[in-house]
């Protein structure tokens, strides 16, 4: 069995893994971390998504032994230690969310977006969501919890 | 999913004969499409050799009137890339246009071009740019590649290395994705490349096709309006809950129309 040594949310961490093993259940039925989302476990969803090496992907479509060496950022290490982010925050505000299945996926998609573009308008917004879906909101709050999220963390 | 034996080989070579030593290996490239096949059971390969640490299938590089990019080239890095958005901007922004930015981070060139997805993005700009296909054994031109559905003329264990891309002197991609997968119900990629137009359809049938009539008339007269009147038959297109074949048909001309126009600087394109 390959023996993977990665870091999780700034943590070494080392196992070793059936090479099938999924990225996302090695994240949430190893380590625990069940901020995690699975949904459609076929890679059009986002509810799954993880920053790998800072970049976001959907970890239902990566294998966990593809993640040996790399450094993942899950839901669980974008918050502080008590309270929310400053975009977790706006989610909250602007009324992003219903049922919250898919807002941990949104939040990490929509934090490396802003990381690349401080200042999105609309149309990058939702271009730069295009890879998660909620089934609640009609994506009008998201869109704007993501921009006033981008406004505080540009300062 | 079934398990199977991990490589993650340094070089070519190594790949090679790790795909050799196996009864039934698969290349794992960017993943996007071979994770999901293989948890829906349609490939259970004994041996997956992971392409990720092969240098060789790395980077991006001009000359002399051609763009080289390295097989294992994430289709982010293209969309991204100082030296693509230059050479041939069209390309980059295909790139950026592929599926979401999740899979844009992981999916690759090499991975696209080999799987040969009749509604991948890639293929058309191959074909319309007179690409060649360069393998561990030869270089394949475009015209030559794309031999069918999911079809290619790879062989067995034959790994793609990179593609070398004529630079055009106008070029553009228009699509028509479908909403909700992404992948395109009909993309047309049109390029004028060492004087010759070429014009290569992805999405709409059974695999990437050029359009000898489309090509002919903008050889003439390099505009949309050169296209009026052109139809493309529907007998070959592919029809499904998505869209007739009819519906394939007409989008195939308004997205051509498009590209010509994004190629001239009118706007549009993907």
């Amino acid at each position: 069995m390959p023996k993977i040594a990665l870091r999780v949310n700034s943590q070494p961490v080392s196992h070793d893994v059936e090479g099938r093993l999924l990225l996302v259940d090695f994240i949430r039925e190893v380590l625990g971390l069940t901020g995690t989302h699975v949904g459609c476990d076929t890679s059009q969803c986002g509810a799954c998504v993880v920053h790998v090496n800072g970049q976001p992907v959907k970890s239902c479509t990566m294998l966990a032994v593809q993640a040996d060496g790399a450094d993942i950022t899950t839901i669980e290490g974008v918050s502080p230690e008590d309270g929310l982010n400053p975009l977790q925050q706006a989610f909250h505000e602007k009324h992003g969310l219903q049922c919250g299945f898919c807002t941990p996926g949104m939040v990490m998609t929509a934090m490396a977006l802003i990381q690349d573009n401080p200042d999105p308008s609309d149309a990058d917004i939702r271009h730069g969501l295009e890879g998660n879906l909620c089934r609640c909101t009609g994506y009008q709050n998201i869109v704007e919890a993501v921009r006033a999220g981008a406004k505080v963390m540009r300062g | 999913m079934r398990d199977f034996e991990y490589q993650k080989p340094k070089t070519v070579t190594e790949a090679r004969d790790a795909f050799n030593a196996q009864s039934d290996g698969s290349f794992l490239a960017g993943g996007q499409t071979l994770i999901p096949v293989m948890k829906q059971g349609l490939a259970m390969p004994s041996g997956v050799i992971d392409l990720s640490v092969i240098e060789d299938l790395q980077g991006i590089t001009v000359t002399d009137g051609s763009l080289s990019i390295g097989a294992m080239t994430t289709h982010a890095e293209v969309a991204a890339s100082p030296e693509v958005q230059k050479a041939i901007p069209a390309l980059a922004g295909l790139a950026g246009g592929i599926g979401d930015p999740q899979v844009r981070n992981r999916g690759t060139l090499g991975g696209s071009l080999a799987n040969n997805d009749p509604a991948a993005d890639y293929p058309a700009a191959v074909l319309a740019l007179s690409a060649a296909v360069l393998t561990d054994k030869r270089r394949i031109p475009a015209d030559g590649f794309f031999t069918g559905m999911f079809e290619t003329a790879l062989d067995e264990g034959e790994l793609i290395t990179g593609v070398e891309f004529r630079v055009a002197d106008r070029a553009a991609y228009a699509k028509f994705p479908n909403p909700a997968s992404r992948y395109a119900m009909a993309g047309v990629f049109v390029a004028r490349v060492d004087g010759a137009v070429r014009v290569a359809v992805t999405g709409a049938g059974p695999g990437v096709f050029r359009v000898a009539e489309m090509e002919a008339a903008l050889d003439k007269d390099f505009q949309a309006s050169a296209l009026k009147g052109i139809t493309v038959p529907e007998d070959d297109l592919l029809a499904d809950i998505h869209a007739s074949a009819g519906y394939r048909a007409h989008l195939i001309v308004v997205m051509a129309g498009r590209a010509v126009d994004a190629a001239n600087g009118k706007g549009g394109g993907a």
